[in-house]
């Protein structure tokens, strides 16, 4: 994937694992070409087949004319007559090398990429500076590789003629100045660049890479010259003790983070509803993967934006950030910390297994110039000034009281926070006319938080009548699939791309503009329409239509173009 | 040789701490709980140490879960900001604090049922991380606020007031607590002020999480005949360890009893605590020692009170993270930002 990226080519990979240790079988697909297309691709045109276990029915799956690299043993063109076969006999080939057995199975997976790089002229060079990179500074390991490439390579040319391969790749300037990084660790450096001071996280697949590899950056550039840190990261027993300690921390006002999947979010609610109540900051990380229950913890899906954005008993209604890119994952996890500490209240950013796990090409990530907004915070010398200050008070109108942190020297600073009923000046109260003034004014904080979330982005087609709505990795299909359906069927589309809930005014106007807009998610069903659903005046919700895709696999773009035709034709009958 | 304790040279005015602080501002609201509850005579206890110690209020973060026990930061310190979070989870709200802000004087407060019954899972890597903080034990075997059931620290055969028994035998708080690695395990009781006072400004002393089981009668459901956990039932089975006197950092030591009288134990921020009547020669750093003795009473329905462990030795969860000395919650955006270079430097290693 690396040679090819450094040939310039557009590329993105995907691993598609199951839950376990090691051993069982695990696929993983590399898409290029030169349109930049980087959703995942249902069809395959070339595979490596290794997997004696799986090896037959990915063979069978294959559209005909497909090219098949396969271990000799495993005897696969038995099964097909309309491939095209490349058997190689990498078990021999690999013991060749060496002669430990361990190591053997290990170059034999790159000698397949030797030979692959033969059949489809990935420039070797490349390579070599790939495996440099992958292998970085073991001399030994990089020798050990570079010979497995070399005898794949050789294997190749001497023994096929790779001009029946119809597939090649050529150098193009597609790549210049770009990353590639997975999602979880965009995340942590936006994290890092928001000043993140307390992380408290539970390993959970697939976030914890998140905290993790926010513990070795910080390692790197967040220690000070006497060597003490200026963070804590904290790996806490449970879900629940994670955002405990988070929201601690958010009291006493640090910026503090925590990190889960569907499961811990589900452990976590208890605290999101004292942290929306008792109006505390903290960001959530939901790295969201398949539910119900353990579900299927290495496949990706967006089901948890229910248990999101109403976390928690009683009324509740949270701030959900949708990044779609990594770079999104960046600035979001920036942003979050700006809007936690503006709003006082937990803030969600919903990542998922597929742009949290996966490498992704992108554009070098922007520095965020922009001074921290540490929201409405007294220090002693406010209340100086003041002589008072009421914790629950709407002094500004727009439903965002002020709030004091623990050790502030002044006599008034002092407040008790609670979970249970409270006034303005925070003293418990059970009074009618406390609460419901209380729950009126978060209210309008959450419509305050409309003007100032991440705001969507919406490409309309002036030819269009049908729209699409997405948000977070289905963004990728969605821009495939738009071409597609005008290349190929001659229907014009217009994009509504939502970054966050909640929505703001274009909503509205979106379907207002639209005779129909497909929303198109990643859960069995239509989470995010039920929501939109919700916010839309009565007489446009029927233009809503939603398609559903939720088998834990990344969308492809040709699922959505089959279903939008299908509706469409549907629609003129 | 004997020791006294001597006033500092400058007489302070009277009325205030060396502080300058009066009683009054360690006051907190008046109390809802039932006339005669434990906990008030515990909320009274606090105020006094606090005072008498002398810790800015407004230095201290006040921390309870829910139940009657989690109520009463309420009524002390009003001066101090309070947290009253959910059921059983205050170890974690506690940390998450002491990690934001580590120059605050956090204590905890929470009852029988918030700790030992929900908040088991928190409670145990609490103490196993030895966060700095007071964490007082309000336990009464009951569960007050939603009308007398029994809570895993009820004894064994102890009778409810609806005359139901006990059948499951009681978590021994203590004992559990030295297992997990606490250094610093208190037991006491509600009505006894002379003994509660200096253990709570010994934990005030001492750097690490400070457990403090104090058996606090519930007079509304668990203070009748068949109680284990009534004031009478405290009052005729306690077995004192030792009388314990404190001696604060900022007062001198002089010697005033025979050698062997007393045991002398020097705490973290430089005070002691000092052990009388060890008669049965008592020693509080042995962890072998502490959790015979538990079990020992345990076994003869002896209620034991005093200070049951104590070691100075290891270091708290702050210190192991090394962290720097300002509290991470204000410090400045230019010191926790990495710069624009460190950006381009992570983008490059990344193309």
């Amino acid at each position: 994937m690396r040679s090819i990226f450094q040939m310039g080519i557009p590329v993105s990979g995907k691993n598609l694992f199951p839950s376990n240790i090691a051993g069982l079988p695990t696929w993983f697909t590399i898409r290029a070409n030169k349109d930049g297309w980087i959703a995942r691709r249902k069809e395959i045109d070339l595979l490596v087949a290794m997997n004696a276990e799986t090896a037959r029915e990915d063979v069978m799956n294959l559209d005909p004319k497909r090219v098949v690299v396969y271990e000799e043993t495993l005897k696969l063109n038995q099964y097909r007559k309309d491939l095209t076969f490349f058997p190689v006999p990498f078990a021999k080939l690999a013991t060749e090398i060496t002669p430990d057995s361990r190591l053997r199975k290990l170059l034999a997976n790159m000698i397949y990429v030797g030979v692959m790089g033969e059949l489809i002229e990935i420039d070797p060079a490349e390579m070599e500076v790939a495996l440099t990179k992958q292998f970085k500074g073991k001399a030994k390991a990089v020798a050990l590789n570079k010979t497995a490439l070399e005898i794949g390579r050789k294997y190749a040319k001497e023994t096929f003629d790779k001009t029946i391969v119809p597939y090649k790749t050529q150098r193009m300037n597609a790549t210049a100045g770009k990353i590639i990084i997975d999602g979880n660790s965009a995340a942590a450096l936006g994290c890092m660049f928001a000043g993140v001071t307390v992380a408290t996280w539970y390993p959970i697949t697939p976030s914890s890479s998140l905290c993790e590899t926010l513990a070795d950056y910080m390692k790197d550039y967040r220690i000070e010259k006497d060597g003490k840190a200026n963070f804590a990261i904290v790996q806490a027993e449970d879900e629940l003790a994670a955002v405990g300690m988070a929201i601690g921390a958010g009291w006493a006002g640090a910026r503090s983070m925590t990190s889960t999947a569907g499961p811990g979010i589900s452990l976590m609610q208890e605290f999101i509803g004292l942290g929306y109540y008792a109006e505390i900051p903290t960001v959530i990380f939901d790295v969201t993967r398949v539910g119900p229950s353990t579900g299927l913890p290495t496949r990706t899906q967006q089901s948890d934006i229910l248990s999101m954005v109403y976390a928690s008993h009683g009324d509740t209604k949270h701030i959900v950030l949708l990044p779609a890119s990594v770079s999104e994952c960046f600035d979001m996890g920036y942003e979050a910390f700006d809007l936690a500490e503006r709003f006082q209240t937990p803030i969600f950013v919903m990542s998922d297994l597929d742009l949290g796990m996966n490498n992704w090409m992108s554009d070098p990530f922007k520095y965020p110039k922009k001074k921290f907004d540490r929201g409405k915070v007294l220090s002693a010398e406010d209340l100086k000034k003041l002589g008072s200050f009421q914790r629950y008070g709407d002094v500004d109108g727009d439903g965002i009281p002020y709030r004091t942190l623990p050790g502030t020297n002044h006599p008034a600073a002092s407040y008790f926070t609670r979970g249970s009923g409270h006034n303005e000046k925070a003293a418990y109260s059970e009074r009618p006319d406390d609460y419901k003034n209380n729950m009126d004014r978060l209210a309008k904080k959450y419509e305050t938080a409309r003007q100032e979330v991440s705001q969507p982005e919406i490409a309309y087609n002036a030819d269009a009548n049908v729209g699409v709505l997405a948000f977070g990795t289905t963004h990728w299909a969605i821009i495939e699939s738009l071409d597609q359906l005008q290349r190929e069927y001659r229907i014009p589309l217009s994009y509504y791309r939502l970054r966050a809930v909640p929505f703001t005014k274009h909503l509205v106007e979106y379907f207002e503009k639209h005779d129909r807009v497909y929303v198109v998610e990643q859960n069995r069903d239509g989470q995010m329409a039920m929501l939109i659903k919700l916010e839309l005046p009565t007489h446009l919700i029927g233009k809503l239509r939603n398609i559903r895709h939720y088998s834990g696999i990344p969308l492809d773009a040709r699922f959505v173009t089959d279903a939008i035709v299908a509706a469409e034709k549907g629609e003129q009958q | 040789m004997s020791t006294t304790t001597q006033q500092p040279p400058a007489a302070a005015p009277k009325n205030v701490n060396r502080l300058g602080f009066t009683m009054a501002d360690y006051k907190g609201a008046d109390s809802t709980l039932c006339a005669g509850c434990g906990h008030d005579a515990i909320t009274s206890q606090i105020i006094k140490a606090f005072y008498e110690y002398g810790v800015e209020p407004h230095r201290v973060a006040k921390l309870s879960g829910i139940g009657c026990s989690s109520k009463t930061p309420a009524y002390f310190l009003s001066k101090a900001h309070g947290f009253n979070a959910v059921h059983g989870r205050m170890p974690s709200i506690a940390t998450g604090v002491m990690l934001a802000n580590q120059t605050l004087v956090s204590v905890g407060v929470s009852g029988d049922g918030d700790t030992a019954s929900i908040g088991m899972g928190q409670f145990v890597h609490l103490l196993r991380r030895n966060v700095p903080m007071i964490y007082i034990i309000e336990n009464n075997g009951v569960y007050g606020l939603t009308k007398g059931q029994f809570s895993a620290t009820a004894d064994l055969g102890s009778k409810a007031k609806s005359g139901v028994m006990n059948d499951l035998p009681a978590i021994d708080v203590c004992a559990l607590a030295i297992e997990l690695g606490c250094n610093f395990v208190a037991r006491s009781f509600a009505g006894d002020p002379k003994q509660m006072i200096p253990l709570l400004k010994a934990a005030l002393g001492h750097r690490g999480t400070a457990l403090f089981d104090v058996i606090s009668p519930c007079v509304t459901f668990n203070n009748h005949d068949g109680s284990t956990k009534s004031y009478k039932y405290a009052k005729d089975h306690e077995e004192l360890l030792h009388e314990i006197s404190f001696v604060p950092f900022f007062e001198q030591i002089t010697v005033d009893y025979a050698e062997g009288e007393t045991k002398d134990v020097e705490l973290h921020d430089g005070s002691h605590i000092r052990l009388r009547k060890a008669d049965k020669g008592y020693d509080p750093t042995s962890k072998v020692e502490a959790l015979d003795t538990l079990r020992k009473c345990q076994e003869s329905n002896e209620f034991l009170t005093g200070l049951i462990y104590i070691n100075e030795v290891k270091p708290d969860f702050l210190t192991l993270l090394n962290m720097i000395d300002a509290p991470l919650a204000t410090v400045s955006q230019e010191r926790v930002q990495p710069s624009e270079a460190d950006l381009r430097e992570i983008m490059s290693e990344l193309m």
